[in-house]
């Protein structure tokens, strides 16, 4: 891949990346009244209250305070809880983990399962599978993943104890717990992305079953499964890149719902339990690394089409 | 929820080229759809003159009781009535879906119109705004945004309205872009209509249906975001009867009484399914695309 192409890349990412940083900034500015009283609680003393403005340099002007704020965030300074005294790194460090195990995972069950479907339904467009899958993918569209992890708390650990309603096991404690506690929230997570994927996969193969090369492939006597696989597929999940990673945004909103609901001690956990305890330090250091987080992964995805798909590398540069 | 709205418009578009038949006639689902949420928005409406308990009042009837003829829905572990609490609900979430999409609409679709007719420094500069802001996780966005103004009914709708925003100008824009080419628009020119003639009544009448049916499947979304939200606590606060907080309510009850979950879901669930019917019907007829990426 070109070094132009990269160089543009993070030319682009340079005021998005500021803005993203610039709006996480001034989340504490949109405290109503005075933040202190806000932070602290209006039965703190005045005394504490002029030494927070001071800690949170709230005296200074704006402009200074961001420069400050972005030379501290850089050094992995997010401030520290004024609930628990703790560092923002330090407890954004412990949850991480948890949040990025639940998104791997139900990113990979989902393509895990979209890819077959979609080329057992692209192969008979119209035919039972077909139309089934599609229905059912529509359908779970329709159905938001709050709802959908008390319908299967309700199936999987109420009325069928396959699974624990809640909890959380670490990896490195016990494997195979670990993955037992994940399967329901995976699994809540995943099923949106499934959908999406299925469908968009199954109409790229459908359109691409259609060109000529793919005639030509058969022509030559190969057999069905090679052309879907080596011919029809790869250039077939450029959408589905797209798609997957402009999809890590609303995953990760999702993963907040998902770890409140299956009381999974990750990012999503932390932000709504610091949001219930006006801990708004830990609050703004959640939304900056997710923020950050993902838009650096949508630099990656951006990069990535770049390798799938030479033409992008050209045809983009226009764009 | 910009990039649910995004690839809502992105799945759609794939779609809408597959049957060219079903263009000509609206399909049976789209009127029962459309027949469901008139329904609820009937009721939402006439909520406050109904012969129902009122939402709030605890001890209508016997704690986590099921569905019965005096409570045809059943009671939730207060013993409010859980008809009243799904129609007052849905008062909430058609508040909040309507009028924060309506507030997008306006904003964005301007944004949209603008930058796709005049194309030139304005669009670059539009556009990349749209762009930063569509770079924000967006429930993770909203739920910023939520907790530091304070859950509200306004600042929920704030939220989702901005939200909104930047999905809605690009599917405007591309819309804009085809129509502003077209020869109608170069022959109101010749005839020396000026810009604001011109984006009044001939691109406007263009754009607008296509926009509207964008808009019925991102008031899904909204309503669906603004489930999320009170399902975490963060919308209207309690008493106040919404779907998402409805589901939270019932969450630990599923044991004895799994109906005070399931009632609003299945409201919720059938409006969304609704909504995405109708507004994909009315998108295959108006042709709606989004200028893929």
């Amino acid at each position: 891949m070109s070094g132009r192409f990269i160089g543009r890349k993070v030319l682009q990412l340079v005021p998005v990346l500021f803005a993203v940083s610039a709006l996480s900034f001034l989340l504490l500015n949109l405290l109503p009244g005075d933040p202190t009283v806000a932070i602290l609680g209006p039965s703190a003393t005045t005394e504490a209250r002029v030494r927070l403005r001071h800690e949170l340099h709230l005296d200074r002007p704006l402009v200074t305070r961001y420069v400050h704020w972005v030379g501290q965030t850089a050094t992995g300074d997010l401030g520290k809880s004024y609930v628990s005294g703790q560092p923002t790194t330090e407890a954004l460090r412990q949850r991480l983990p948890v949040t990025l195990e639940l998104l791997a995972l139900s990113q990979l069950l989902a393509l895990v399962l979209a890819v077959p479907l979609a080329l057992l339904a692209a192969r008979r467009p119209g035919a039972l599978l077909d139309r089934v899958s599609t229905s059912a993918a529509f359908g779970f569209l329709a159905v938001p993943n709050f709802m959908l992890g008390v319908l299967l708390v309700y199936l999987f650990a109420v009325r069928f104890r396959f699974f624990p309603a809640t909890g959380y096991t670490a990896l490195t404690e016990n494997p195979a717990s670990n993955l037992r506690s994940l399967v329901l929230p995976s699994f809540t997570l995943g099923v949106a992305e499934l959908a999406v994927y299925l469908r968009l996969l199954r109409s790229d193969l459908i359109a691409t079953l259609a060109q000529d090369y793919i005639a030509m492939a058969k022509a030559k006597g190969l057999p069905a499964w090679q052309v879907l696989l080596r011919h029809a597929l790869r250039p077939s999940t450029f959408s589905l890149v797209t798609v997957a990673g402009l999809n890590l945004g609303r995953l990760v909103g999702g993963a907040f719902v998902v770890e409140y609901l299956f009381s999974l001690p990750g990012i999503g956990a932390l932000t709504v339990e610091s949001i219930f305890k006006r801990d708004y330090v830990v609050v703004q250091g959640t939304v900056l690394l997710v923020a950050v987080g993902y838009v650096l992964a949508n630099f990656l995805v951006d990069l990535l089409y770049g390798i799938l798909d030479p033409r992008v590398r050209h045809v983009r540069a226009a764009h | 929820m910009s990039e649910l709205l995004t690839e809502a418009a992105a799945v759609s578009a794939g779609g809408s080229a597959e049957d060219v038949a079903a263009r000509r006639k609206l399909p049976v689902l789209f009127w029962v759809s459309l027949g469901w949420l008139v329904l609820v928005a009937v009721l939402a409406v006439v909520a406050g003159v109904l012969p129902l308990p009122r939402p709030t009042e605890t001890g209508a009837g016997p704690a986590r009781m099921g569905p019965s003829a005096q409570h045809w829905l059943g009671t939730d572990s207060l013993g409010r009535d859980m008809l009243s609490r799904t129609i007052y609900g849905a008062r909430v979430s058609l508040l909040v879906g309507f009028t924060s999409i309506a507030a997008g609409l306006l904003v964005g679709g301007t944004i949209g119109v603008l930058a796709g007719y005049y194309r030139g420094r304005f669009e670059t500069v539009a556009m990349g705004a749209m762009d930063v802001l569509l770079a924000f996780p967006s429930l993770v966005f909203a739920l910023a945004l939520v907790s530091f103004l304070g859950p509200r009914l306004s600042t929920v709708i704030l939220a989702i309205g901005v939200l909104s925003v930047a999905p809605i100008a690009r599917v405007v824009r591309a819309s804009t872009l085809t129509f502003a080419q077209r020869e109608f628009v170069l022959a109101a020119r010749t005839v020396g209509a000026k810009n604001r003639r011109i984006i009044v009544s001939e691109i406007l009448p263009n754009v607008v249906p296509a926009a509207l049916s964008f808009a019925l499947v991102a008031v899904a979304v909204a309503i669906v975001a603004e489930g999320a939200l009170s399902f975490l606590g963060l919308s209207v606060a309690a008493p106040t009867a919404t779907w998402g907080s409805m589901i939270n309510e019932g969450r630990t009850l599923l044991q004895e009484a799994p109906h005070i979950s399931f009632v609003p879901s299945a409201a919720m669930f059938l409006t969304v399914l609704a909504l995405n019917f109708a507004g994909d019907a009315l998108q295959a007829r108006f042709d709606v695309r989004e200028g893929r990426l």
